[in-house]
């Protein structure tokens, strides 16, 4: 029960890098991955940027059978997944297939698919929508074809809680590890920039017209107007300690130390969200006291109202400018399911190098009394970090990583 | 530190020809079945036209029209059965701390009905390449990520800790609960409002099904067209429908003088890691779960007096879980009557889990095992007592229940009597 859980292995699918490699090197230094849409013709709706992930060609990482059942969501995370499993540097043998499991966040499953195949329904009928739609669309198509292609006969889980759906997932893994597993594949992962998406997004009504890639999402900025989706996600290998020392793990980049989750209370009902007890749950979980955190990778919602509730939030654990404050994802616009792992990946990341990775575009406005690194890069040591996820709905999430002595 | 116990003490449910627990119960203990022609659409031209529909006229239900409008059918369904399931726990809600509430919700397809509207609505009935998205619904993005299932439920009842949305597939609803246990077992929540939600009666959906041969082509005998371990079964029945529980400790149950229906007593998720749609033969994952559920809950094969099987009416899986009951409770296998509610209110993918949950707790409140309705003629490769047609008067205080679904997940869970003799 109190053995650790550590993370060991990371892959990730983000527009700013496809591989750890590429994308720590774009999000240190805060390049933008934010521009135009080119995956369906948005000429026509207000919204027309994206954080897109250019040159994916699923054939050249997946075996040819697999591409036409799969949407493009499980094919990054296919993909993140082999990474990251290359990353632990597992070897088959090294544990036992039903010692190992897959949990995943997912936000619209592979939607794409289901929109091409609802166009077939309905322009040619029934007999033509594919036989795959009963696999490909559903929401845990990731886990499942992640088991099948790893052979990961261990407990599974799927959990659906728009962008805090990602973090809840890694508090599944970490409960499945006290459980008995030995290891879990963990993340999540989103991929909708597709027409019918794109409606969705817009119904949402927190979408940013903005038509100027350093402009549109801005979280924590005078001009915040709404944020930009992207797409991708993030895998993590959760391994507990003790199994981890017996194979050797050659990476061990953090504990996944704390963890917290609450449900804002109905609109109009006048009471507190719900962000700061869930922060102080996950530091309570991680017996951290809120000086020991180094940096906080912010939800940055770019919508004003959720931008004070967050700062607020942050303020109130950790007092007026008490730590340095970033949401890189600002190079990739709202990942849905796929932002917290990233927002994992570059935490981890972080502490390998002593480096805070900035929010880039943003001039963070007065308003807050949060310390935001904006633009540049911050040299620091971390060996706390906390990572906040906020989903559409009111659920709010927080996870606390620490890093191993 | 000695685990907390989690009981069920509260329940609700909505299922095709059975609002609420009662008529829900009368209809499983008479085995009359709830499959028809299709309704809800016109179904002509699908391969497969019967499903377990529910008549549910949501203004009757205590829901707005504000509400009604807002949300998904299965949303719609998870509200009425939670609030059911309170009402029935006694518990005042808005009395607790609502931090220490929290929701878990299963669902397989999530708000597909909403999402399929939309599109025809957008697209013109598929005529725009782009759909145009000021003829889409205000709420869109709800239907678009159906973690809005879960915030709807704890709106409801006044939930403010941990929410989720869990979406395994065909084990949505099992897994949903046994996260609530999770939940409440290392102190995260002290009440879990959980259950699962699905209406996937929709023409995507048939569509899909159609094209893999998953349901049945037996449209000719709506009423006997859902035939679970049957020689002449042809594929499941879809059917649509919600349950809902409400979770808590043991110890306070008992203090507050609540009923406490059934202790979940044990868990285990596996994936058999082998193909999206197929299934090994061997059924080893699925007996894997089981006997990992059976030691979580102190339990040995003996002891089981009811499994409520996943028996969804596929050639495939029916076999499948034969053999995972031979090689998960050897002799015990065959003594212990097996039966699938699937043959009287279909396969409503994600919350059937949830509201086989249901059924078996109310076999065990009654002592009465529902059958297996359908059931006429053998398959050698069927060969367990899987209590055909008639319900059967039986003691029954633990019941293994089990669910089996695309991607290959597996999962099993032990109900028993909190104050049975252990293992």
């Amino acid at each position: 029960m109190s053995a650790r859980t550590l993370v060991t292995g990371i892959g990730v699918a983000a527009p700013s890098g496809l591989g750890v490699e590429d994308f720590w090197a774009a999000t240190r230094i805060g390049k933008n991955a934010i521009g135009p849409v080119t995956r369906f013709d948005a000429s026509s709706y207000p919204s027309r940027l994206a954080g897109e992930i250019h040159g994916f060609e699923p054939g050249e990482h997946l075996p040819g059978r697999l591409v036409p059942q799969t949407d493009r969501v499980t094919q990054l995370a296919l993909v993140a997944t082999d990474c990251a499993f290359e990353d632990a540097g597992l070897a088959p043998g090294d544990l036992h297939p039903c010692d190992m499991g897959v949990v995943t966040a997912a936000g619209s499953g592979g939607f794409e698919f289901g929109e091409n195949e609802l166009r077939k329904l309905w322009r040619q009928g029934p007999k033509h929508v594919s036989a795959y739609q009963s696999f490909a669309w559903f929401y845990a198509v990731n886990t499942g074809q992640i088991a099948v292609r790893n052979d990961l006969r261990g407990p599974t889980g799927v959990l659906v809680g728009d962008q805090a759906g990602g973090l809840d997932a890694l508090a599944q893994a970490r409960r499945r590890l006290r459980k008995g597993s030995r290891l879990i594949a963990t993340g999540g992962f989103d991929a909708s920039v597709c027409s019918l998406g794109w409606a969705a997004h817009l119904a949402g009504g927190h979408m940013s017209t903005s038509h100027e890639p350093e402009r549109a999402y801005l979280p924590f900025d005078e001009a915040a107007s709404g944020y930009v989706p992207g797409e991708g996600g993030a895998l993590i290998i959760l391994e507990d300690e003790e199994s981890a020392a017996a194979r050797g793990a050659r990476n061990v980049y953090a504990e996944f130390a704390g963890y917290g989750a609450t449900l804002d209370p109905r609109p109009g009902s006048g009471r507190e969200p719900g962000l700061r007890r869930a922060v102080e749950t996950a530091l309570a979980d991680a017996g951290c006291h809120p000086a020991e955190v180094d940096v906080v990778f912010a939800d940055g919602a770019g919508v004003p109202r959720l931008d004070r509730e967050e700062a607020e939030a942050i303020t109130a654990v950790f007092g007026p400018l008490g730590v340095p404050v970033t949401a890189p994802k600002t190079t990739t616009g709202r990942i849905g399911a796929g932002a917290a792992p990233v927002d994992v990946v570059s935490a981890v990341l972080a502490m390998r190098e002593g480096l805070i990775p900035p929010t880039t575009n943003v001039e963070p406005s007065p308003a807050y009394d949060i310390d935001l690194v904006a633009v540049r890069p911050r040299t620091a040591s971390v060996r706390t970090a906390l990572v906040l996820a906020r989903g559409r709905g009111g659920f709010n999430s927080a996870v606390v990583l620490r890093a191993l002595d | 530190m000695v685990a907390r116990r989690v009981v069920i003490t509260g329940i609700g449910v909505l299922a095709p020809g059975g609002i609420g627990v009662r008529e829900f119960w009368e209809l499983l203990s008479s085995g009359r079945t709830a499959t028809r022609e299709i309704t809800h659409f016109d179904a002509s031209p699908f391969r497969s036209r019967v499903a377990a529909e529910a008549d549910f006229l949501p203004e009757l239900h205590g829901l707005t029209g504000q509400e009604i409008r807002r949300m998904d059918r299965a949303a719609q369904f998870g509200v009425v059965a939670a609030r059911e399931a309170v009402a029935d726990s006694g518990l005042d809600l808005a009395g607790l701390d609502p931090y220490r509430t929290g929701v878990s919700i299963g669902t397989g397809v999530g708000a597909v009905s909403s999402l399929d509207k939309a599109y025809r609505a957008a697209s013109d009935h598929g005529r725009l390449a782009a759909v145009d998205h000021t003829r889409a619904p205000g709420d869109l993005y709800d239907h678009f990520v159906p973690g809005s299932f879960a915030t709807e439920v704890a709106w409801a009842v006044g939930a403010e800790g941990p929410a989720t949305v869990v979406s395994t597939g065909c084990t949505s609803g099992i897994d949903s609960v046994a996260h609530a246990v999770d939940l409440i077992r290392e102190g995260s929540a002290d009440v879990m409002v959980t259950g699962a939600t699905d209406a996937p009666i929709t023409p995507l959906t048939l569509a899909c099904f159609d094209a893999i041969k998953a349901t049945t082509s037996l449209n000719d005998d709506p009423q006997r067209a859902s035939r679970p371990f049957d020689a002449t079964r042809r594929g499941f029945v879809l059917g649509e429908g919600a349950a809902v529980f409400v979770l808590e400790e043991l110890e306070s149950a008992r203090r507050r003088g609540a009923t406490v229906y059934a202790e979940v007593a044990g868990y285990a998720s596996r994936s058999s890691a082998f193909h999206m749609t197929g299934l090994r033969p061997d059924g080893r994952e699925l007996a894997e779960a089981i006997t990992v559920a059976l030691d979580e809950a102190h339990l040995n094969p003996s002891d089981l007096d009811y499994v409520n099987a996943h028996g969804s009416g596929t050639r495939q899986n029916d076999a499948h879980e034969t053999a995972a009951y031979k090689l998960a409770l050897g002799p015990y296998a065959h003594r212990t009557p097996v039966s699938s509610v699937k043959s009287m209110i279909g396969h409503s993918l994600g919350s059937v889990g949830s509201i086989e949950i249901a059924a078996s707790v109310l076999a065990m409140r009654h002592h009465v095992v529902p059958p297996t309705a359908n059931l006429r003629t053998r398959d050698p490769q069927c060969d367990l007592d899987y209590v055909p047609l008639v319900a059967r008067e039986h003691r029954t205080d633990a019941v293994l229940t089990v669910g089996s679904g695309f991607g290959g997940f597996q999962s099993a869970m032990v109900l028993a009597r909190p104050d049975r003799s252990t293992a």
